[in-house]
């Protein structure tokens, strides 16, 4: 049982919540993520790890609510408990000195974009974020974004925030301007499809970070597998962040459909 | 003064040189026992069991049954049976304790050798073991009930509400982890807790029982038998700690810095193995491990629980496994019209227990042997709707001793199908082996232990189960947690001193 200790609302549907899990805490790195139970006939839904506070004992978590279970997770307060957290899991981001690196950033994948955003700025990178979302009050964390980017271009579809116009017209400005030599994208799978193909055109390394559905999420039950250069991976254990260049991201949208239920 | 527990040798408890023995050998003679028919297992009917999830499809012998089944045994001097249990129990002694009526003695002697009887006595192929070397096969008559008896002495011990089990010392404060809470680990814990070791077992999943709770349907192992296994443990001392993925929650370092002195890794098999084939990443293709850990672990299927599943109204099963076995005769429960083996060998070659394949012919599971999947078909949603199916037949044997599958050249068919359900083995899980920094592992990522001891190439860390076989059984999971506990103890006693 984890507590809930804050919980703050991004928007409607998107709700931040802290977390008590001490060891998650102290162990967690970029790119981790964690499975959730809500209660104790939930399911296992995997979420990644916005931030985490190790002297607190704590992890921030974003969720977004696309079904029962994140709907059933997004209404949950402050002192209520989440039946279990596991983790951290997965493999950890590749962290390193690149020279420039742009993050680009959908929706709710923001969240699990702020660690890597942070981490690549302390590794000494030039950071140029591009945070998009449909309009402006759906662009979530946008101050520490900012706290730790050298530049923020921000894109909506509507224009009601930045600029109007999509993630990719955001990317594509930047690599047009200047030499950019490392490319993170996180957010729905048909966004990350659309940067991966336009840094893929202008050769620039690209990692993408998937959430498929999974059971288990510690490689046991194969429900996550996508294909990566025409092999089968498996996200839990040997992602969640891969190649971009490499996946099959229609396979893994036609997959992400198994159960006639979107998942963040 | 200090007892060694390690050292106690099966047959301890039950001696055949025992007087009431001698007086149970004297009371019929062999062609009195030989002349008694093998007992035959109450069962749920087929076609009500295929409406439930959770009946036990054996029910069990009765207590006259058993006692019957038991006088069968001839109580050779030199048993057979023995040499066929993979961790020697004193198969004899606790049968001969059932047919004088001690069935809490004979459940006793059963736990000096091995940590979960009422488990085996369901899940261990004894046709394989046990039962295949009971002198009864060489009078070409069916051998002693033994896996049956086992059953009954662990399930009288269990209703009995009277615990069986074998002498605990008193805690000696050493603290030993275990990583996984199978068989392999559950068997671990149970042999080092009763030594004096402060054990405490992490396990990654939110329930404690491994395969024996994501695995196996409750129909072949109620969650309740596994349950009392715990719960038995914990009564001994033992901890369990949920949701701790060993390597990641914790690192090595950590346990060591919590005071853990050593650890047994027991992470079970992992990853499951597709064939490769084009269309295997459809919707309606999945795992045997997903499609039974939804089920069994996460109640999908069942009112009130929110895990999904997909229910196939034609369901094929590829391969020929005891998973597959559980996986097709799942889907069947599941309210499958047609539920199919596809098996690449031919029947005999089947790694499926013998009672497991017989229940699923007598549900209406149908058998396409010498067959093998070459690949899926969609329909217009990416949804799998056919299977096309390469007929095999076998040639010279493989490496395995089995005559290999060979195609038919020319002789494919297609099948219409909406669920697949793949079980065709699993690869070791890396999750642990890839956190600990100079673990030694072989070529196929299962750790790599000393034959006798267990030990791996870190002195602290003895590893069983299937993290170190690649996928074998719950008998054998449970053979080397019996195995590394005596290991590790003699170890310890040994720097101690």
């Amino acid at each position: 049982m984890n507590k809930i200790l804050d919980k703050q609302h991004f928007s409607e549907k998107v709700v931040k919540l802290v977390v008590e899990a001490p060891a998650i805490a102290r162990s967690r790195k970029p790119g981790h993520f964690v499975i959730v139970i809500d209660n104790a006939r939930g399911e296992r839904i995997p979420l990644t790890i916005a931030d985490a506070d190790p002297v607190k004992g704590t992890i921030t978590l974003v969720i977004q609510a696309v079904g029962d279970s994140t709907r059933a997770i997004c209404a949950m307060n402050p002192g209520d408990f989440l039946h279990d957290v596991v983790g951290p899991l997965g493999r950890a981001t590749d962290i390193a000195n690149y020279g420039t690196v742009v993050c680009a950033g959908g929706g709710v994948g923001v969240a699990p974009l702020l660690p890597i955003i942070k981490a690549m700025k302390q590794a000494g990178n030039r950071v140029v974020s591009v945070l998009a979302a449909r309009n402006a009050s759906l662009i979530i964390l946008e101050d520490q974004v900012r706290e730790w980017s050298d530049e923020v271009i921000i894109m909506t579809d509507d224009g009601s925030a930045g600029e109007k116009g999509l993630v990719t017209q955001g990317v594509e400005k930047v690599i047009q301007r200047e030499k950019v030599d490392h490319a993170v994208t996180i957010g729905p799978a048909i966004m990350m499809k659309f940067v991966s193909a336009l840094t893929k055109k202008y050769g620039v390394p690209t990692i993408c970070s998937l959430n498929t559905i999974m059971v288990d999420g510690t490689g046991m039950c194969g429900a996550c597998r996508v294909s990566v250069g025409g092999k089968t991976r498996f996200v839990c254990v040997d992602g969640p962040e891969f190649d971009a260049h490499q996946v099959d991201f229609d396979e893994m949208m036609l997959r992400m459909r198994a159960y006639d239920k979107p998942r963040n | 003064m200090e007892e060694n527990i390690s050292s106690a040798k099966a047959g301890t408890i039950s001696p055949r040189d025992a007087a009431w023995r001698e007086q149970l050998r004297q009371e019929k003679n062999a062609k009195e026992r030989t002349a008694i028919p093998r007992a035959t297992m109450p069962q749920l009917d087929p076609a009500y069991r295929i409406t439930t999830m959770l009946a036990e499809v054996n029910q069990g012998l009765s207590e006259e049954q058993a006692v019957l089944e038991a006088s069968r045994c001839l109580d050779c001097p030199d048993p057979g049976c023995v040499t066929g249990c993979p961790v020697g129990i004193n198969i004899p002694g606790f049968i001969k304790n059932i047919e004088r009526g001690d069935f809490r003695q004979a459940a006793m002697t059963l736990k000096e050798t091995s940590a979960l009887p009422a488990v085996c006595g369901r899940v261990c192929p004894q046709e394989k073991q046990c039962e295949s070397k009971c002198i009864y096969n060489r009078m070409k008559k069916p051998p002693v009930a033994i896996g049956w008896l086992e059953r009954f002495a662990a399930d009288s011990e269990r209703m009995s509400g009277e615990s069986a089990s074998p002498a605990q010392l008193a805690s000696n404060g050493r603290k030993i982890a275990v990583v996984g809470s199978g068989p392999a680990g559950l068997s671990f814990a149970g042999e080092m807790s009763r030594r004096g070791y402060e054990i405490t077992v992490f396990e990654a999943l939110h329930e404690i029982g491994g395969v024996l709770k994501y695995g196996i349907p409750e129909f072949r192992l109620p969650n309740s038998v596994v349950e009392n296994e715990i719960d038995s443990l914990r009564a001994a001392g033992v901890k369990f700690e949920a949701d701790v993925i060993v390597g990641k929650t914790y690192s090595f370092d950590d346990l060591m810095s919590m005071g853990f002195e050593e650890m047994f890794v027991a992470s079970g098999a992992g990853l499951p193995r597709f064939m490769g084939i084009p269309g295997e990443n459809l919707i309606g293709v999945l795992s045997s491990n997903e499609y039974l850990t939804r089920i069994n672990l996460m109640g999908a299927g069942r009112e009130g629980y929110a895990t999904p599943v997909l229910h196939g109204r034609r369901v094929a099963v590829i391969g020929g496994g005891n998973t597959a076995m559980d996986s097709v005769r799942t889907a069947l429960r599941m309210g499958a019209e047609e539920a199919s083996i596809i098996y690449r060998r031919s029947e005999a070659e089947m790694p499926a227990r013998v009672e497991e394949v017989h229940h699923a012919k007598e549900e209406g599971v149908k058998f396409l042997t010498l067959h093998n999947p070459v690949e899926y078909l969609a329909d217009e949603n990416g949804r799998v709707r056919a299977m096309r199916l390469q007929r095999m037949e076998l040639g010279e044997p493989d490496a395995s001793g089995r005559r290999s599958p060979v195609p038919v050249e020319g002789a494919i068919e297609e099948v219409p199908v909406d669920l697949v359900i793949v079980s065709v083995g699993v690869s070791p899980n890396p999750l642990v082996p890839s956190a600990i920094e100079g673990l030694e592992v072989t070529r196929r990522g299962t750790i790599a232990v000393d034959d006798d001891t267990l030990q791996s190439s870190i002195p602290v860390l003895y590893a069983g189960g299937d993290i170190v076989r690649g996928g074998a059984t719950v008998i054998l999971a449970m053979g080397d947690g019996r195995r590394a506990a005596a290991a590790m103890d003699d170890m310890l006693s040994g720097r101690k001193n």
